[in-house]
């Protein structure tokens, strides 16, 4: 191929000098060649982590600047400053230096608004980034380190943020911590003392800001700068997924070189990132602690709401019943328990362990480096809606107050259909998305057999009318053919020489897989058409296939790639 | 008499008696409407019997058939002897009375009577006895009122319904605590004075009218302050960050993801290498 492929670099020659003085030294020119010939592929979906990446700068780099200017402390003092409305009011240093940012920093409230901004979006484009990979399949085979370690990173993110949001010591954030203390302290046994320990004492001594700052600027901050190189080099060494497409197999990856193509638009995608946050900054107004006041432990607000990636653990506080156990003069608060620890335990213990749920009931043991469509794995996108709406509507509970407000719903009738809603909305979700997949599979499946919808209507010599269709074209039919998963038989292979299952097979584990199996690859099978409008079939077994002239195409470890089990069944499908 | 007798057909006395006649009336409307008596106080205390007359005839019309011929209740409005004055002037000078209709939480409307009405009703339900008054100018200025104490004041006994920064909340069964954006600093301290439907009453010893105008003063700047940080989002906290986060941000973010990915060079044509 291509000429740009290859081609060295034009660098200036004082330029060149200096670069072959550092490779006498460092060796780092055949690595820095690699990297900079590495092929991204191309979607837009595929920005969504690059949104958290670079929030997660932003945070940092304002961060720092909040340090200078922030006092972790909780020793009392009278408030004396530029914002008069407060003057002799008792609070904390943590309180009055955040006054001070606000309103006597140079250009330290625009600070705090674009690091609080950049909080939100950070984890919102987690969020986004994570559904992505789970809508895409992203996470199956070799991935399934990356996927647990995004997830270990949303956890600290969310903690990080509460962290945060804790440390200016107002009424809403102390409020927040006084739910986390509530929170410990519903922890049969130990909860008590786990409070004591963190809290220095008595909720709220005189200790959690100090100890939450250092959480926040240098544990977890250092632990979640660790996870996400390791992300990133897992991301480059595994290479990126690819979206399903002509000539996109699981033994390439097709898009365009880092250098110069993915690193100009990465980089000017930093600056988008940057400007947005730098305009929320600049016209939204968020956390205004000055409205809020100072902390202290006898005063509480309505719409005391936590920030949002929180709001999923308020509302299944809000919902959940006041259920508590009282044995022998200890109490075991179930209304907290379940709630705060279990409900965020399960979602995250379900989205830990799906890759590998996944992975048993479909029996798919092979690579995957393209992805699938939605619709192509009814029973995931089915589960995943499930998931997005139990959790939407705890969130949506989360601000239940403020709902019932604006849309005038007695706010008890809201709580009581959220106690109901929280079980059947997922059921519903999940049949429906289930059927919309399995619709468009059957459509995808028309269009391949029969061909394309033109919209031209002919009249025929008879006076009748037929649409006209046209074949699919070798592109088109690439972006729809998805191999089956594998059948019901390899999955339960151990069988004996009379073709039955081994006993193992028989038992209720073995029974259990199959059921789960014969529900997860349910769908229709998206098999190129025989008529031959493609040539592509196999495509997923060997990369062979005629029609890889589109993008860059990187196939440096195709031989390790391709070495999974699948080849040979893709070529069995076939 | 022989005197008047002897001058009425003088010329002057049609001018005089057209003088006496506006004197007599003009004093009459000003002790009917409270007008010219020092302060609102004496409107509701010291008030005269023909402006209790007026009250009793507005109340006949507009409220007895809830509240009871007598003011004494009925079984869907609650008795109106020993209510005061300050409770009439709130409800009706915010509109919430008369009711339009039985809801869980009477919302604030334009108020349907005039001010000297409202005095007239509040004048015969105080004649009933007992009640707060309506508060003086003096009672409500937060001329040197401390923004401070009433910030402290206010978290610890308002904020929980009324929201930190006044926004309102919600109460159970559909009631609300509505926003204080447009209560008058008189209606602030009768609300704290008579407690209307859902909210307590802080009487003056629970705190003290300097506490009350404290409390003014910051409900007062709180909201009349810009927002340093641009828009204020409601002043309701995190929700409406979050949902800006979503649209503004996120939202922003992917249509800038979708356009950069959009602009594809040229795809080569090439072969596996």
């Amino acid at each position: 191929m291509s000429t740009t492929q290859h081609r060295p670099l034009q660098m200036p020659k004082p330029l060149a000098k200096q670069g072959g003085e550092l490779d006498d030294r460092f060796h780092a020119a055949k690595g820095v060649r690699t990297l900079l010939r590495k092929v991204f592929p191309d979607h837009w979906t595929f920005l969504l982590g690059e949104i958290a990446l670079y929030s997660f700068i932003i945070l940092i780099l304002t961060g720092i600047f909040l340090t200078l200017f922030f006092q972790p402390s909780m020793s009392e003092v009278v408030y004396h400053g530029s914002y008069t409305k407060l003057d002799g009011v008792r609070m904390s240093q943590a309180y009055a230096s955040t006054l001070n940012i606000s309103f006597d920093v140079r250009g330290g409230l625009l600070m705090r608004q674009i690091h609080h901004w950049a909080a939100d979006v950070f984890l919102a484009a987690i969020i986004c980034h994570l559904l992505r990979i789970f809508f895409t399949g992203a996470y199956r085979k070799p991935r399934e380190t990356n996927w647990l370690i995004g997830l270990g990173m949303f956890t600290l993110g969310i903690f990080e943020g509460f962290l945060g949001y804790s440390m200016p010591d107002d009424l809403l954030s102390g409020t927040g911590v006084r739910i986390a203390e509530g929170v410990l302290l519903g922890i049969p046994v130990v909860g008590t003392y786990l409070s004591f320990f963190l809290f220095g004492g008595q909720f709220p001594g005189n200790e959690f800001v100090a100890r939450f700052y250092i959480i926040h600027v240098l544990l977890i901050p250092g632990l979640l700068l660790a996870l996400v190189s390791a992300h990133l080099f897992l991301m480059v060494h595994q290479k990126h997924t690819q979206m399903p497409g002509a000539g996109r197999t699981n033994n390439n990856v097709v898009g365009q070189p880092m250098y110069p193509y993915f690193a100009i638009k990465t980089g000017a995608f930093f600056f988008f990132v940057f400007g947005v946050l730098a305009l929320l900054g600049t016209f939204a107004q968020i956390n205004p602690i000055w409205q809020v006041g100072p902390y202290t432990p006898v005063a509480i607000s309505a719409g005391s709401q936590p920030d949002f990636y929180m709001g999923f653990l308020e509302g299944s506080l809000r919902i959940f019943p006041n259920w508590t156990w009282d044995i022998g003069g200890h109490t075991i608060a179930w209304n907290v328990l379940i709630p705060a620890l279990v409900i965020l335990g399960f979602l995250f213990t379900v989205l830990g362990v799906w890759p590998f749920v996944e992975r048993w009931a479909t029996g798919d043991k092979s690579y995957h480096n393209v992805n699938q469509k939605p619709r192509n794995a009814p029973t995931r996108t089915g589960v995943g809606m499930a998931g997005v709406v139990f959790y939407g509507i705890m969130w949506l509970e989360g601000a239940n107050d403020l709902i019932a407000v604006h849309l005038q719903i007695p706010l008890y009738t809201l709580t009581e259909v959220a106690r109901y809603a929280v079980f059947i909305g997922p059921v519903i979700a999940f049949w429906i998305t289930r059927r919309i997949c399995i619709g468009l599979q059957r459509r995808d499946a028309a269009m391949l057999e029969h061909g394309v919808e033109t919209g031209i209507i002919q009249q025929l010599p008879n006076g009748g009318f037929a649409e006209a269709e046209r074949p699919v074209t070798p592109e088109e039919a690439a972006e729809l053919i998805e191999l089956p998963p594998p059948s019901v038989t390899e999955v339960r292979s151990d069988t004996d020489e009379n073709g039955l299952p081994a006993p193992a097979r028989r038992g209720l584990a073995g029974r259990v897989q199959a059921r789960a199996h014969d529900y997860f690859v349910e769908g229709i099978s998206l098999a190129p058409p025989a008529n031959g409008h493609t040539n592509g079939h196999g495509t997923n077994g060997h990369g062979t296939n005629g029609h890889n002239g589109h993008g860059e195409v990187e196939s440096g470890e195709r031989a390790a790639i391709g070495s999974g089990p699948s080849g040979d069944r893709a070529d069995d499908e076939a | 008499m022989r005197w008047i007798t002897a001058r009425r057909r003088r010329p002057l006395f049609g001018y005089a008696a057209v003088l006496l006649a506006l004197v007599a009336l003009g004093s009459l409307y000003a002790a009917a409407t409270g007008l010219g008596s020092t302060g609102n106080a004496s409107a509701s205390s010291g008030s005269s019997s023909s402006q209790i007359t007026e009250g009793k005839n507005l109340f006949a019309v507009s409220c007895a058939s809830c509240h009871g011929e007598d003011a004494q209740g009925s079984s869907v409005a609650p008795s109106l002897v020993g209510a005061g004055a300050a409770a009439v002037d709130f409800q009706v000078g915010t509109g919430r009375m008369p009711l339009k209709e039985t809801d869980a939480e009477a919302p604030r409307k334009p108020p349907v009577f005039t001010q000297s009405q409202i005095y007239a009703i509040a004048a015969y339900v105080a004649s009933l006895g007992g009640g707060p008054a309506i508060p003086s100018d003096q009672d409500v200025s937060t001329a040197g009122a401390s923004t401070g104490l009433g910030q402290s004041l206010f978290n610890a006994n308002c904020a929980q319904c009324h929201n930190y920064s006044g926004a309102g909340g919600a109460l159970t069964a559909g009631k609300y605590a509505p926003p204080l954006t447009q209560a008058t600093s008189r209606q602030i301290y009768e609300a704290m004075l008579t407690g209307p439907e859902a909210m307590p009453v802080f009487n003056n010893t629970t705190l003290t009218p300097q506490d009350k105008r404290d409390i003014i003063a910051y409900v007062e700047q709180t909201r009349s302050e810009a927002n340093p940080g641009g828009f204020s989002l409601g002043r309701v906290g995190p929700t409406t960050e979050g949902l800006v986060a979503w649209l503004g941000g996120i939202g922003a973010l992917v249509l800038a993801a979708m356009w950069i990915t959009a602009k594809r060079r040229e795809e080569r044509t090439g072969e596996i290498r």
